[in-house]
């Protein structure tokens, strides 16, 4: 019985972990055979329980109706009348098995978490060294405003230089510009004609680029040569390309 | 040279377990000169009232400080994070017996939702992926790592108590990892279907 029927008043609700749990509880606390449940008696007990959950605001977990529907459905197996075997060796099926292998089964693992809780508890008696390897092991406690701001990120900058890590100096703060491709056009054919002998394609693009400047750019190109105002060549496809200025289209 | 006191330098600087087989190198010898060194070193520490032993820990050897002094060690470094949840003690029972394991088979077993448990699990490193399993979605297989024997002060995973009946499920491990040789021994007799009651 749950300790809410003895004594209202002073209760104290245990924390289940899922359904499984609750129902373990249950057949504990009434003592009765795990192979041999009172499923009329426990689905009751299951469902006040859920309705105490309730009234108390407690949300309840989809998994505990899942088991409350689980509950009803095998104690209305158990009531209805067993249907005449039509083959004796064929022994009826007890509706509550698949439930009571669920719970054996469950039962298995929560009796092992004793075991590992002692082996905790033990462990966390034992220091190992390799504190560093693992910081999240230890650490050196520290009272709050021992230690300023200024300190920590001096701290901070020594352990990434410690580290290799290279703090790259903040030269300029440069917004990005808004290109147009009419721009981009204008800025491609002005390069251009100023180089009579041809200008590499990729000269063009200054490093470091963004991809979106470098696509503008080859739109550019294309428009350019759609155009019929440019003049591309590539000798094979291993070469850089070439641009030159339709003589038609000065 | 003095094999037992090479091979406390050893445990010293290592600062994780060290093998047999690592001692032995390092010190030139054979690996059963290398244990003898060792249970030499284990009763020095022991009768000269060292602070200091030599524990076996996740496959190896480690030095750790005697659990008496704890409490002093304490009041110097505080130890991070608490304990476990029964929740998380219980998945990773379920993951250490069972595994490799995916979610869907661990909620299987506690009827409960287990991938946050997982996940948390995975971050303390106790468990990590291992592979897929080879059926439809290819759900993540979950195993128990070195840090999990570590955080259990074990050896090895043979040293978990034997489940009662305990039945191992036949998985198709994608990688064919982890296959514990004390569960593999195990066999497997009853299938799940033969539980299932007839639909009417």
């Amino acid at each position: 019985m749950l300790s809410v029927k003895t004594n209202p008043l002073k209760f104290h609700l245990p924390v289940f972990d899922g359904p499984l749990d609750l129902l373990l509880h249950l057949i504990r606390e009434n003592k009765v055979d795990i192979y041999d449940i009172p499923i009329a008696d426990i689905t009751q007990q299951y469902l006040d329980f859920l309705s105490l959950m309730e009234s108390l605001d407690l949300a309840i977990a989809g998994e505990y109706l899942v088991m409350a529907a689980t509950l009803m459905e095998i104690k209305s197996r158990m009531l209805l009348p067993q249907a005449p075997s039509q083959n004796p060796e064929d022994e009826e099926e007890d509706p509550r098995q698949e439930l009571v292998q669920r719970l054996l089964e469950y039962r298995k693992f929560q009796a092992t978490v004793d075991t590992l809780e002692g082996w905790e508890e033990y462990r966390k008696l034992l220091y190992f060294r390799g504190a560093l390897e693992n910081p999240e092991d230890y650490f050196l406690p520290m009272e709050a405003g021992d230690i300023s701001l200024n300190e920590l990120q001096e701290a901070l900058k020594r352990a990434l230089l410690s580290a290799g890590v290279q703090e790259e100096k903040v030269t300029a703060v440069t917004p990005r510009r808004r290109v147009s491709l009419r721009m981009k056009m204008a800025e491609l054919l002005r390069k251009v004609r100023s180089c009579p002998e041809g200008l590499p394609f990729d000269s063009m693009i200054e490093h470091p680029a963004y991809l979106y400047d470098i696509v503008l750019l080859f739109l550019a190109l294309l428009e350019l040569v759609r155009q019929g105002t440019l003049r591309a060549e590539q000798e094979t496809t291993e070469d850089g390309i070439i641009l030159h200025m339709r003589e038609d289209a000065v | 040279m003095n094999l037992s006191s090479a091979i406390e330098c050893l445990l010293f600087v290592a600062g994780e377990p060290l093998n047999l087989q690592d001692m032995a190198r390092a010190l030139q010898c054979d690996e059963y000169t290398a244990e003898e060194a060792l249970r030499e070193l284990q009763l020095r520490l022991g009768e000269s009232g060292s602070g200091l032993q030599v524990v076996s820990i996740a496959g190896g050897w480690q030095l750790a400080t005697r659990m008496e002094y704890s409490e002093t060690i304490g009041r110097l470094v505080t130890r991070n994070g608490g304990k476990l949840s029964h929740a998380a003690l219980e998945t990773l029972a379920i993951i250490a017996y069972r595994q490799p394991i995916t979610i869907p088979e661990i909620e299987a077993v506690r009827g409960v939702s287990a991938s946050g448990v997982v996940k948390s699990l995975q971050e303390k490193r106790l468990v990590a992926e291992v592979g897929r399993k080879q059926t439809i979605g290819r759900p993540i297989l979950y195993a128990t790592t070195q840090e999990f024997l570590h955080y259990f002060a074990i050896s090895s995973l043979e040293e978990l108590p034997v489940l009662e009946n305990f039945e191992p499920e036949e998985s198709d491990t994608a990688g064919g990892l982890l296959a514990n040789a004390a569960l593999a021994e195990a066999s497997s007799e009853t299938s799940q279907e033969a539980i299932y009651p007839d639909t009417p």
